[in-house]
């Protein structure tokens, strides 16, 4: 993926349909969305408009029903499976809304997980991961289990597991949706200072107006389709 | 490798689950171990029965006795290099429990005929010139204690001396070891000639010939034509490869190999379901994880492997601490205090365990690990 400035993610035309059972749910059409390298865009929009999926489709973790999602000048969604799950792990972070780690690993090991489909050494990836947890301000924390953290210190390890691999882009869906205000506020601020230091592009879906400010723009998405404005 | 640690991890999250499991399938494997080496002792001698040697017995049973003359004769057929008889003396040694085979034979051609059979060169010339000498194998000698010089009274059941008196008295002279693992070393031999001369009755007779040819390719040929020879004579005779004579006296036991088997496979058929439940569990339980694992970048196959490494590592740590356990058990002696002729699991079984090991992984672990395999990243999340 080429640094620098122009678009990272150009997204054209767009569908995306789910069948459950005989019945044909329509969740994105024709959507267009061109995210520049480096932005920090929120996304929002009511439940069940399609956020998530949108995220999916930039992260390669789902393939649109039509259209193309180009990421980096890749065509992500001619790759295969195999590819494209290389792909995922070499340029994109993903933050969930429960952090989805795994509890029988301490936070250290989480951050590791996805150096493991790396070359890297056992001693590399510790220090990466260490480097990692420090950035989040996290390093007192390394061989606690999950279960021993709170929301917040969870997220930052979601957090640093997202960035240990060094993507371009983060994709983070409603990270702050599980925490109280100043938890939130704290990861709102973790997420802002590596766009702003580290460059990452961000992709965040939020259902918090407060949380949407500290982005450098905000989409709304609605009826399959995204728009600057909330329009009722 | 590097991968261990996550599968060992996610073994360790349901600790009494792992545990029951991995109790139950080193259960199954210390059992099919032991057992295998049951099944070896009656099977026993028939993985180092000669090719060349050939097992002469009286048409109608083992219990009927053949001529001594007939010695001779199968030595003049083409074909037949040399042939001992042995005879079944049936004798109780202090209590009947303490049971070990007792034959009477010719020295000389039988230890030619035998070479498995190791004794020390001034023990075979001491056997060869004591007519009340006899030799023990090793187990049998150091089951009861004997030495060299000891005087070993034997009751007889069958071959009762002239005059009625039941008490054989026997000079142990050597105590013989065997070249092989599987050399049955609990035999007590003595010699033909004393016992022909002393006992009651039947004069002349013996119990059945070991016969070795010339050319083991030819042995189907050989025993016909041995067959042939004695055949329309009162005593007719059914000639077979030693290795099929073993088999036949080890199935009139039953066929333990069968009843083995039987048990064998229940209990692996039991621990399939357990292990195998053990792994739908272990999947179901984490469709969101391994969904997390797929979207951070490891493929379905990946996802499917790290499935299928917990199976075999459970299987494989479970089958070879069974095995172990068997193989301790084993080296502890044998059930029945010493009767049983070899006592040991053969290196085929830990073959086959491992062969197991690796059926018990890929069975339990298969369908769980296609499952893991198929699963979509985005609807996995969504639960
Ligand atoms: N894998 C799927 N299979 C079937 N239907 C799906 C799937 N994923 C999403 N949908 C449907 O698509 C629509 C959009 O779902 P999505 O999760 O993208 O919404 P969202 O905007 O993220 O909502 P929320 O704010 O509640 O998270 C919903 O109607 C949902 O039921
Ligand atoms: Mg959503």
């Amino acid at each position: 993926m080429t640094q620098g400035s122009g678009d990272l993610v150009q997204i054209k035309n767009v569908d995306k349909v789910f069948k459950r059972g005989s019945e044909e749910i329509h969740v994105l059409g024709g959507l267009d969305l061109t995210i520049p390298d480096g932005e920090f865009l929120a996304l929002m929009g009511p439940s069940g408009s399609g956020k998530s999926t949108l995220l999916n489709l930039i992260g390669g973790l789902d393939r649109p029903s039509q259209g193309s999602v180009e990421v980096g000048g890749e065509n992500i969604d001619q790759l295969s499976d195999r590819r494209l799950a290389a792909w995922r792990a070499r340029h994109v972070g993903l933050v969930f809304q429960f952090y989805n780690l795994m509890p029988v690993l301490t936070a250290q090991k989480n951050v590791e997980l996805p150096l493991l489909l790396t070359h890297l050494s056992r001693a590399e990836r510790k220090k990466r991961a260490a480097i990692a947890l420090d950035i989040v301000g996290l390093s007192h924390r390394n061989h606690h289990f999950p279960r021993t953290l709170s929301g917040g210190e969870q997220q930052r390890v979601g957090i640093a597991r997202a960035i240990v691999t060094d993507p371009t882009l983060l994709l983070c869906d409603e990270p702050t949706g599980d925490l109280d205000r100043k938890s939130g506020d704290e990861i709102l601020d973790l997420l802002q200072a590596l766009n702003r230091e580290q460059g990452k592009t961000i992709v965040m879906v939020t259902h918090d107006i407060h949380a949407a400010a500290r982005a450098s723009r905000t989409l709304y998405l609605n009826k399959g389709r995204l728009s600057t404005e909330l329009e009722e | 490798m590097k991968y261990l640690y996550l599968v060992w991890s996610n073994l360790k999250r349901a600790k009494m689950r792992t545990s029951l499991t991995l109790l139950s399938i080193i259960v199954a494997f210390m059992l099919f171990g032991y057992l295998g080496a049951i099944k070896q002792a009656f099977n026993q001698g028939i993985d180092v029965a000669g090719l060349d040697r050939l097992i002469v017995r009286h048409k109608v049973s083992l219990i009927q006795l053949l001529p001594a003359s007939y010695e001779s004769q199968m030595e003049q057929i083409e074909g037949v290099d040399d042939a001992v008889h042995q005879t079944w003396f049936g004798g109780v040694y202090q209590k009947p429990s303490n049971f070990f085979a007792q034959l009477p034979v010719e020295p000389e051609e039988y230890l030619e005929m035998f070479p498995e059979l190791l004794l020390t060169d001034e023990e075979k010339e001491a056997w060869f010139n004591t007519r009340t000498g006899a030799i023990a194998g090793r187990k049998t000698a150091d089951r009861f204690g004997w030495k060299v010089g000891d005087r070993i009274p034997i009751n007889a059941t069958i071959w009762p001396r002239k005059g009625g008196e039941r008490t054989w008295e026997f000079d142990l002279v050597g105590i013989y070891d065997g070249a092989e693992k599987g050399t049955d070393t609990t035999q007590f031999l003595f010699r033909f000639d004393y016992f022909d001369e002393a006992r009651q009755n039947g004069q002349g007779l013996v119990g059945w010939y070991t016969v070795r040819i010339k050319d083991p390719e030819r042995a189907a040929e050989v025993a016909a034509a041995i067959d042939s020879r004695f055949a329309n004579s009162s005593s007719e005779t059914k000639a077979e490869p030693e290795g099929a004579f073993l088999q036949g006296f080890a199935n009139q036991v039953g066929d333990i190999g069968f009843i083995m088997m039987s048990i064998i496979a229940a209990v692996f058929f039991t621990i399939l379901l357990v292990a195998g439940n053990t792994m739908a569990y272990a999947v179901r339980e984490r469709t969101n994880e391994l969904a997390v694992l797929k979207a951070i970048g490891f493929t379905d196959r990946g996802v499917m492997g790290l499935v299928l490494g917990e199976s075999l590592v459970l299987a494989g740590l479970g089958g070879a601490v069974g095995l172990l356990l068997a193989w301790l058990l084993v080296s502890l002696g044998d059930p029945s205090n010493g009767s049983l002729p070899v006592f040991y699991i053969p290196a085929r079984d830990f073959i086959i365990g491992t062969v197991l090991i690796a059926a018990v992984a890929l069975v339990a672990g298969i369908l769980p690990a296609m499952q893991a395999q198929r699963l979509r990243i985005a609807d996995a999340l969504r639960r």
